[in-house]
């Protein structure tokens, strides 16, 4: 930082000056603590024991809904069935926008940029009309709602982020790599599995958990085609009604702290292998 | 739709084809995805928008009458859904913005060996399910709790009762609450492409404004608000869509002075079970966001960066 030209003094004393320097870290790290308070308060009150249904107000500490995190009639029934729903709405976008996403990033082909824009639309819309119109598709068909519409859902909505993260990574691949296997003699299938699906597996790793995530945390579109089927979302909304069991607290605790370690383990391990 | 610009032909795509000599490969691997989303995408809306020119009832069924005055009749109604919608949506982009640009300034330039960690307290609060992080919030701004309780104390709810966004010195259920959550729910999707584009900026700039006798805050003003433009327009777009949308936020932290457009969709879909309405009305949404949005990047000038 050069040297201020002579200030006035209440300006340039020292707290001022301090104050003035850090600005910005000052101002980064409140919005730091603005992300992450809400989180401390669904831990701490994970190990709350409300009076009432609700557990929005201290009372005093008990472990009770950590000891019996199933305690609660649907909970645990609930999670599972999002779980699953999350693991096949995860593998559908995968392979479905990693063909898109290959095809977009290596073809030229008629109606390239219509297929951009259908692929582009579902993330550029408020999720509540894309989950008015598909409830209403389903509706008209005379489909149960259930699994099987809200797992159809996910699969559309997650679509487009996995295609955007595949094909980031194809475009920005080296094409002498693919070149080079073709030069060595590798049939087009050996050059595709020795060469391109581990350059792009990044980009396909990134889609795959970004649906993974979506689909599990996923509310407006659920909430329009799941009929009477609760996911786990589904059920702390309706627990915001009926009162709210501490135990949705432990599990929200428990997946922050299980992702929190994966991310730390991945890091050490990359670490690790960065410096060997 | 001008937010797709794939219109720069990748030079190396072009002479793939050209030396397979138009093979159907390309076809094969769009067919699966494409006919996904014309069945689950596009002809929902086709049928979205039939729906809302239908009239009827539940018992007797619905037929197309091409009644149009659904529409007028939404507008109508709920124009100050509408209207309230897109001013707390704007309100909460513009806070996520002021908020979220610092802490991205502080991730890409000041944290050194901090920044793997700050990147991880960003992303993480979103492995907790945000419907019970948005009922955490009930408990930080419950009536007499510690965060009114010192607003009170400073004067401020005096103020922001005065200017109509609290109520009675309280925050929950006013359009207070509802901006802090719709600001706490996306700012992430302000604070990642933010980074994304300040992290390329290259340092020597600075320096460079720096060895021009520019003062930091020319620099910023200058150099580095100028060349992260392409993540505040995307930060933006990924805030203030969702957020237009959101009923989750009015429904949890409002009171029913406080529904936004989304809350509207929600009950005439779920609970009174007037179709036509419903869809009349997400159409409604979808084109005056998707005009909002398109004239917001014409006259940002980003076209290209989007």
């Amino acid at each position: 930082m050069p040297a201020l030209p002579a200030r006035p003094a209440a300006l340039s004393s020292r707290p001022v000056r301090w104050l003035r320097r850090n600005f910005v870290v000052l101002a980064g790290l409140a919005t730091l603590a603005y992300l992450v308070l809400p989180n401390v308060i669904v831990t701490v009150f994970s190990f709350n024991k409300p009076n009432g249904r609700f557990n929005y107000e201290w009372q005093r500490f008990s472990t009770d809904a950590w000891t019996d995190p199933c305690g609660v009639a649907d909970l645990c029934g609930s999670l599972s069935l999002s779980l699953q729903i999350a693991v096949w709405a995860t593998v559908g976008a995968t392979v479905l926008g990693t063909a898109l996403a290959f095809a977009l990033a290596r073809y030229r082909f008629r109606a390239r940029s219509s297929v951009s824009t259908l692929i582009f639309l579902p993330m550029a819309m408020p999720e509540v009309v894309m989950a008015a119109s598909l409830a209403t598709l389903f509706l008209n068909m005379g489909v149960t709602f259930g699994f099987w519409t809200i797992l159809i859902a996910h699969i559309t909505f997650c679509l487009s982020f996995v295609v955007t993260a595949v094909k980031a990574r194809v475009m920005s691949m080296d094409p002498r790599l693919e070149q080079a296997a073709q030069d060595l003699y590798a049939t087009p299938l050996q050059t595709f599995l020795r060469v391109t699906l581990p350059i792009a597996a990044p980009g396909i790793a990134a889609g795959a958990l970004l649906s993974f995530a979506l689909s599990f945390d996923d509310f407006i579109i659920t909430n329009f085609n799941a009929g009477s089927t609760v996911t786990f979302p589904m059920f702390v909304w309706g627990s915001a009604q009926r009162g709210t069991p501490v135990q949705i607290n432990v599990i929200g605790t428990a997946m922050f702290a299980i992702a929190v370690l994966c991310v730390l383990a991945g890091q050490l391990i990359g670490g690790r292998r960065k410096r060997s | 739709m001008a937010l797709v610009t794939d219109k720069t032909p990748a030079p190396r795509a072009t002479r793939r084809t050209a030396a397979r000599g138009g093979k159907p490969t390309p076809y094969w691997l769009l067919l699966p995805g494409i006919l996904w989303l014309l069945v689950f995408f596009a002809a929902p809306l086709v049928y979205q928008a039939s729906t809302s020119v239908q009239t009827g009832s539940l018992e007797e069924g619905f037929q197309v009458t091409w009644h149009f005055a659904t529409y007028w009749d939404a507008l109508t109604e709920y124009y100050p859904q509408f209207l309230r919608s897109v001013a707390y949506a704007a309100t909460a982009t513009a806070l996520c913005l002021a908020l979220g640009y610092p802490l991205a300034y502080l991730i890409a330039f000041k944290a050194g060996r901090w920044r793997n960690v700050l990147m991880i307290l960003v992303i993480a609060p979103f492995f907790t399910s945000f419907l019970i992080r948005t009922l955490a919030w009930k408990t930080i701004l419950s009536d007499g709790g510690p965060v009114v309780s010192a607003l009170a104390s400073l004067h401020v709810l005096d103020v922001t009762d005065a200017l109509g966004v609290t109520e009675g010195h309280r925050v929950l259920a006013t359009p207070l609450a509802v901006v802090c959550g719709l600001t706490y729910n996306f700012l992430p999707f302000m604070i990642l492409p933010l980074y994304t584009s300040l992290e390329r900026i290259d340092s020597r700039l600075h320096e460079a404004a720096g060895d021009l006798y520019a003062r930091p805050l020319t620099t910023f003003r200058k150099v580095t608000f100028p060349l992260s433009m392409p993540g505040v327009v995307a930060g933006t777009l990924l805030t203030f869509i969702p957020a237009t949308g959101d009923y989750i936020n009015a429904e949890l932290l409002g009171s029913t002075d406080q529904k936004m457009i989304g809350n509207v969709i929600q009950s005439q879909f779920l609970r009174v079970l007037d179709y036509p309405t419903a869809a009349a009305l997400s159409f409604i949404l979808m084109a005056a966001i998707l005009a909002m949005v398109t004239a917001y990047i014409r006259k940002s000038g980003t076209e290209d960066l989007v």
